[in-house]
């Protein structure tokens, strides 16, 4: 009876937040849409168009593959060595690159590829003449992979620590070589993960932008978004731009549908909870491939994140730290950082839950399969709804109540929070389905139910994927350029703002100090996030 | 530590933090207000914003109130979306390129002020818009990497392609429509054939000037496509001779930067005032070292030692506003024909 009740509340829960969701999306849409746009009578669907989605496809296929090819051993590497020194250093600066404005990830990656860079400057004193060329498609799967392999690592390793103990215990029992252990251990795991982790990385290089221009070479470069944005901009052709977000959304759904198939039911297994301790990796070969494959990707993101560091240390630190208008974008940042995260991660259980109550296979009716797919569709395409549409959007429905810049601050966390929920969702779902399979009929014949069970039962065991959860909206949206662009009035300055701004008035030093200024805070919230240690250390205690 | 101490730490902060966004936002109370919307670099803390409001409320009795978006293009986006609701009195930082689709949403009104004295080169004047700064687009370069630059955009366009340049995105910015206007006004017809060229040379396209900027103070490319005021910010504020703008014997193309007064402005007096008080030597003089930029009318004291050193172009080139809408998107194509041909 209670149990029922309880399930009741839940669906509503999540159709309440699904619907809110919904409505916010929608209703920008149509307001957008009843703009009179510009001068457009050209066809949508001309050769420009369709040169820009084909490059679009392009790059973002290839840089998916290779994010996603270099963190598959990355990530298996980390798990075979739960506990060397700096490895939770690793892990909280794989959160970084999301929460740098891309200019200064490009800024910093060029430090290291760029025809001055630090390889190029290598090879010239080895002498060779010809330099590396990172202004081209290279330059721009470089980029891609800088900022989305860290994620894709993540997201994997998060999956591979969930195997229980008792797996490896027998597989040792077994004698299995490694390559069994992939093969019937990891991989299935990581398949079940694949296509939410390729998905997301697919759908952050095909809306990528001015990393696609800055580093691409010339137009022939060019992706949807940079159509979507010349549309709104230049031409103010709403429904054009909104026209270009369909064009945007199909063709990416179309390949996340592809994708889906290559998805296996995950098989939850049943453990005791114990300690995991892996008894393979001890070879010598092992060792020397998981340090190599380590070392590898710990070069990869932490030179250029040095680079951008080392210029902030040149800025006259002092005087930024006494600038009371940093101070302002420091709190502003933070504010909208932490809003947005609490509410996309309190959106995520609540759908996540609500999702899995419904299709729970006993009664689950093509209703309860479509409301849950919803769901899952609704919060991975969002990431393809330009933040711009929306916050033009919204600038339109809030006209008539007066002055718009008084609702920023709620327009402003309300998108960011929607632009985290694909992370969110793709850090908690699996952890949560895990969860529920281990702990869900135990606690339901214990009669633990409501703010109990979530109190006693559920935060703790999901503690670390909700801080996980956490800190990557929050590095997510700590980095946003685009929301707050639009509403941008002196109340509301970010941090990134702020930056571009005295980047834009020559001010290039100030800028490399604020990008050393906003790295920190994320790193500040990526500790937070990463509460391993404190774990271990209660672990000994007991 | 207590299991969920983090979480509850988050919440903390959170509620901390929704407090402080809501209490920001105080009201402004002030009897004669005029609201000036610009562009936001206008009114940060080194623009000539703050000091342009103090000078103009010592002689009007009114408070300067001031909304800042990303820059002039965004501008003109931001009164199509608040339409006929906007709070704006003036708006300050459109340029010649955006000002006959700036009058053809029908918001701003005549400013019927005798636009006499006034200084700017490409004869612009106009019924609607007051110019209040000008500069070149020009090619500036790093006088330690580049010992021999060029000479005029034909020698641009012809020379060394191992020498590269860093350009703007015409599509989303502008400088970039800058030197396709540039381009344009040199080449003519042969625009297109003058950009398979310098393809070459371009580095990169990058989508604002900022972008490229950085790129080339990293010394990624010896030359970036900026203004001929550039150097004036390198010799003042930071005492350096390296970053030099080229002379172009063709001549330079111009952004003139204008303001007008809305149709439904709440103060229209006070707007004219305003525009009136913008050309006159109190504002003009703030423009200089604050804007960047070169001022159209007499200045209180003579220009800094820097600015009388700058390239100063015999020959301005200005394609009509009115041109410019017309042609810009089958320019754009001809551009991004040529620039995309392998």
């Amino acid at each position: 009876m209670f149990a029922l009740r309880e399930n009741r509340m839940t669906v509503v829960a999540g159709a309440v937040c699904l619907g809110t969701f919904v409505l916010f999306v929608g209703l920008a849409i149509v307001a957008l849409l009843s703009q009179t746009g510009g001068a457009s009578d050209d066809a949508l669907f001309d050769a420009y168009i369709w040169r820009v989605t084909r490059f679009t496809l392009l790059q973002a296929t290839l840089s998916t593959l290779l994010s996603v090819l270099f963190a598959i051993p990355v990530a298996r590497s980390l798990a075979r060595r739960p506990q060397f020194q700096g490895r939770i250093w690793l892990l909280r600066l794989m959160a970084l690159p999301l929460g740098l404005p891309v200019l200064v990830g490009a800024l910093g990656l060029i430090e290291i590829w760029g025809r001055q860079g630090f390889l190029n400057s290598g090879l010239r004193w080895l002498g060779l003449e010809q330099p590396v060329s990172i202004y081209g498609l290279f330059g721009i799967l470089i980029a891609h992979v800088f900022f989305n392999m860290p994620l894709a690592t993540r997201l994997f390793l998060a999956g591979l620590e969930r195997i229980p103990a008792e797996y490896w215990r027998s597989a040792a029992n077994l004698g299995m070589p490694s390559h069994a252990l992939f093969r019937f251990i990891e991989w299935p795991v990581l398949r079940g993960l694949l296509p939410g982790a390729a998905g997301l990385v697919f759908m952050l290089c095909a809306t990528s932008f001015t990393l696609v221009l800055t580093l691409g070479g010339g137009p022939a470069a060019s992706t949807i978004e940079v159509a979507i944005y010349q549309a709104l901009r230049f031409d103010f052709d709403p429904p054009r731009a909104i026209a270009l977000s369909a064009l945007q959304i199909a063709m990416t759904g179309l390949l996340l549908l592809l994708l889906r198939h290559l998805a296996t039911e995950p098989e939850e297994g049943m453990t005791g909870g114990r300690t995991v301790r892996r008894f393979d990796g001890a070879s010598s070969i092992a060792r020397l491939g998981d340090g190599a494959w380590i070392t590898l990707a710990f070069l990869f993101l932490v030179a250029p994140l040095l680079a951008v560091a080392f210029s902030g240390l040149e800025a006259d630190l002092l005087k930024l730290a006494r600038d009371p208008a940093v101070h302002r974008a420091l709190l502003t940042s933070a504010a909208i950082a932490l809003a947005s995260a609490l509410a996309s991660v309190t959106m995520a259980a609540v759908m996540i839950r609500a999702a899995a109550t419904v299709a729970a296979p006993r009664r689950a009716t093509s209703l309860a399969r479509g409301f849950a797919g919803a769901i899952a569709a609704s919060t991975s395409l969002i990431l393809l709804v330009p933040p711009v549409v929306l916050g033009a959007g919204w600038f339109l429905l809030l006209r008539p109540l007066g002055d718009v810049a008084r609702f920023a601050p709620a327009i402003v966390v309300a998108i960011n929070a929607l632009m985290a929920l694909p992370f969110v969702h793709r850090i908690l779902a699996p952890a949560m389905a895990t969860h529920a399979a281990r702990t869900e009929r135990l606690t339901a014949s214990l009669g633990i139910r409501g703010v109990h069970r979530l109190r006693w039962i559920d935060v703790p065991a999901l503690r670390k994927p909700l801080l996980m959860a956490l800190s990557f909206a929050m590095a997510l949206s700590l980095g946003d350029l685009g929301a707050v662009a639009l509403f941008g009035s002196q109340d509301m300055v970010t941090l990134p703002w702020l930056l571009y701004s005295r980047m834009g008035s020559y001010r290039t030093a100030d800028a490399a100090g604020l990008a050393l200024f906003l790295g920190l805070l994320c790193l500040i919230f990526t500790i937070l996030g990463t509460a391993e240690n404190d774990r271990r250390r209660e672990g000994r205690k007991a | 530590m207590s299991n969920s101490s983090q979480l509850k730490l988050f919440s903390r902060l959170a509620l901390a933090a929704a407090a402080g966004l809501v209490f920001a936002h105080h009201a402004v109370a002030a009897d004669k207000t005029l609201t000036v919307y610009t562009y936001e670099s206008f009114i940060t803390e080194w623009g000539p914003g703050a000091k342009v409001a103090e000078a103009f409320e010592k002689t009007c009795e009114c408070k300067v109130n001031y909304v800042g978006v990303a820059d002039g293009v965004e501008l003109l986006t931001r009164l199509k979306l608040e339409g006929e609701a906007s709070k704006a009195d003036i708006v300050l930082g459109l340029d010649t390129n955006l000002v006959a689709e700036a009058k053809a949403t029908g918001f701003f009104a005549r400013h019927g002020i005798e636009a006499t004295g006034l200084t700017v080169p490409g004869n612009f004047s106009d019924d609607t818009f007051l110019p209040y700064d000008y500069g070149h687009f020009a090619v500036v370069y790093d006088t330690e990497t580049l010992k021999t630059p060029p000479k005029s955009l034909k020698e641009l366009v012809e020379g060394d392609a191992s020498q590269k340049i860093v350009i703007e995105d015409p599509r989303t910015s502008t400088p970039g429509l800058g030197l396709l206007l540039w381009v344009k006004a040199v080449y003519g017809d042969e625009a297109g054939a003058a950009w398979a060229k310098l393809k070459d040379r371009v580095l990169t396209v990058t989508p604002g000037w900022s972008e490229a900027y950085g790129l080339f103070t990293k010394g990624e490319a010896p030359m970036v496509l900026s203004y001929t005021t550039s150097p004036a910010y390198h010799m003042v504020a930071e005492n350096s001779e390296r970053y030099q703008a080229a002379a172009f014997s063709e001549g330079h193309y111009i952004q003139i930067e204008v303001a007008g007064m809305t149709r439904n402005a709440g103060e229209p007096e006070l707007a004219k005032q305003f525009l009136a008080f913008m050309t006159g030597p109190d504002f003009q003089s703030i423009i200089p070292t604050t804007n960047w930029m070169m001022p159209v009318a007499a200045t209180k004291e003579p220009l800094p030692d820097a600015f009388n050193r700058l390239v100063k172009p015999e020959n301005t080139f200005l394609l009509p506003s009115e041109e410019v809408a017309k042609n810009r998107k089958a320019w754009i194509d001809e551009w991004l024909a040529a620039m995309s041909k392998n």
